[in-house]
């Protein structure tokens, strides 16, 4: 403990900008207002590259890296906005909404969902790829809440929240490939699962309609993240 | 200069884009004075012309008919345009994709009917065997999501296209608008 922070010196989009040697180069491109989409991730819950919307190109690397994982480095050269990474960028949201059933117009969360609008910021107007049109189940027999497989993107969020901030793990996937799926505990149901305790983290954090509350209107299924930076950072003050 | 010949056409969607579209109000005067209708649900005209400059399509490709329809539209069209989400994703009539045909079918003609239920066969186009986005069918070149698209998207990008710029749809609509 009690080491010296070491401050890295970088460029993201030709910008000078530093940051501590333990910290990504999306949240150094936060602090500086540099905009990096992203949709598996979120401030509170261990970043996973999931998505893979947050790739970045860095100068000298062949591959393309995500954000939200890449530690910075000295003298970095990160490029965020090239006309590449926005094409391969439309191509990730473009084979997420033909994986599933992504109804927009008739879905729960139709205005406040995290996919449907990073669509709109991406300039992403149809989708190239042909739609699968999978059959999936929907789960309603919680209490009070819904798993909507057909707009699940697997982002893992409501895996982590429940495993990392609520101690239950009732989350977790199943299967491979395209036949991934989120389910609560052994592949229950998830009103019989003896592991969740209805604290609907899962559901607040979801960014699309795939969990929510049951008997709300549209207008109120806000999710409200709030909780999420406020739990971790009074945790990391008792630790 | 001649004025821009405009047409819609309505394949399986709810009519909603077209009553958008009737909802520019007097916006609609002005965009006829550089254009002319020269076909659409809206007006009495039994054939789709050839030479047609801009095509508004509202609705999914469902049908054997839509499928002709939409084939012989695009031969006719310079600049075919997706005209809100059923054209642009399939959107509510690809609710049935995940099912088939048949149990969708039986479903709404069968099923839930009390009185001579049966499925028709005659007069009514067949279904094809999954509703599709019209991209998928044929070339589309301007596409404006939207559920429906506003009227005041659907006069922007009217406008742009008849000054021929192409416009930004991410400024104006998203999915499910």
């Amino acid at each position: 403990m009690n080491q010296p922070v070491r401050v890295k010196t970088l460029k993201i989009d030709d910008r000078d900008v530093s940051g501590r040697e333990d910290e990504t180069i999306l949240e150094i491109a936060r602090q500086n207002g540099i905009f990096i989409p992203t949709l598996c991730n979120l401030q509170g819950l261990t970043p996973i590259g999931a998505c893979r919307l947050c790739l970045v190109e860095i100068k000298g690397v062949s591959r393309l890296l995500p954000a939200c994982v890449t530690r910075v480095e000295e003298g970095m050269e990160v490029y965020t906005q090239s006309e590449r990474l926005q094409k391969y960028r439309r191509m990730v949201l473009e084979l997420l909404f033909s994986e599933r059933n992504h109804i927009c117009s008739v879905c729960v969360v139709n205005g406040h969902c995290e996919l449907q609008s990073m669509a709109q910021v991406l300039g992403m107007t149809h989708v190239s790829v042909p739609y699968r049109f999978p059959r999936l189940p929907v789960d309603a027999s919680h209490e009070r809440f819904v798993v909507d497989h057909n707009r699940c993107i697997l982002c893992t969020r409501c895996v982590r929240v429940c495993d990392e901030i609520e101690g239950a793990h009732t989350w977790d996937v199943m299967g491979r490939g395209i036949d991934s799926r989120v389910i609560t505990d052994l592949n229950q149901a998830w009103g019989e699962s003896e592991t969740c305790t209805s604290c609907g983290k899962c559901v607040n954090v979801c960014p699309t309609g795939a969990l929510f509350e049951k008997g709300k209107p549209v207008s109120e299924r806000l999710k409200k993240r709030q909780f999420l930076p406020y739990l971790t950072m009074m945790r990391e003050e008792r630790r | 200069m001649s004025k821009k010949r405009i047409a819609t056409v309505w394949l399986d969607g709810c009519s909603g884009c077209h009553m958008s579209f009737l909802d520019m109000d007097e916006r609609l005067v002005e965009l006829f004075q550089q254009a002319d209708l020269v076909y659409s649900p809206l007006v009495d005209l039994k054939e789709f012309p050839e030479g047609v400059d801009i095509t508004l399509v509202e609705g999914a490709v469902s049908s054997e008919e839509d499928l002709h329809k939409i084939q012989m539209v695009r031969e006719r069209t310079k600049i075919l345009v997706s005209f809100g989400d059923c054209a642009v994703t399939g959107n509510v009539p690809s609710m049935r994709n995940p099912f088939g045909v048949n149990a969708v079918l039986q479903r709404a003609y069968l099923e839930n009917v009390t009185l001579h239920p049966q499925v028709p066969r005659e007069v009514v186009p067949a279904l094809i065997e999954k509703a599709r986005p019209v991209h998928e069918v044929v070339k589309v070149d301007v596409f404006i999501p939207g559920c429906p698209p506003s009227a005041q998207t659907i006069f922007l990008v009217l406008s742009d296209l008849l000054a021929d710029r192409m416009p930004d749809m991410a400024m104006l609509t998203r999915f499910g608008a």
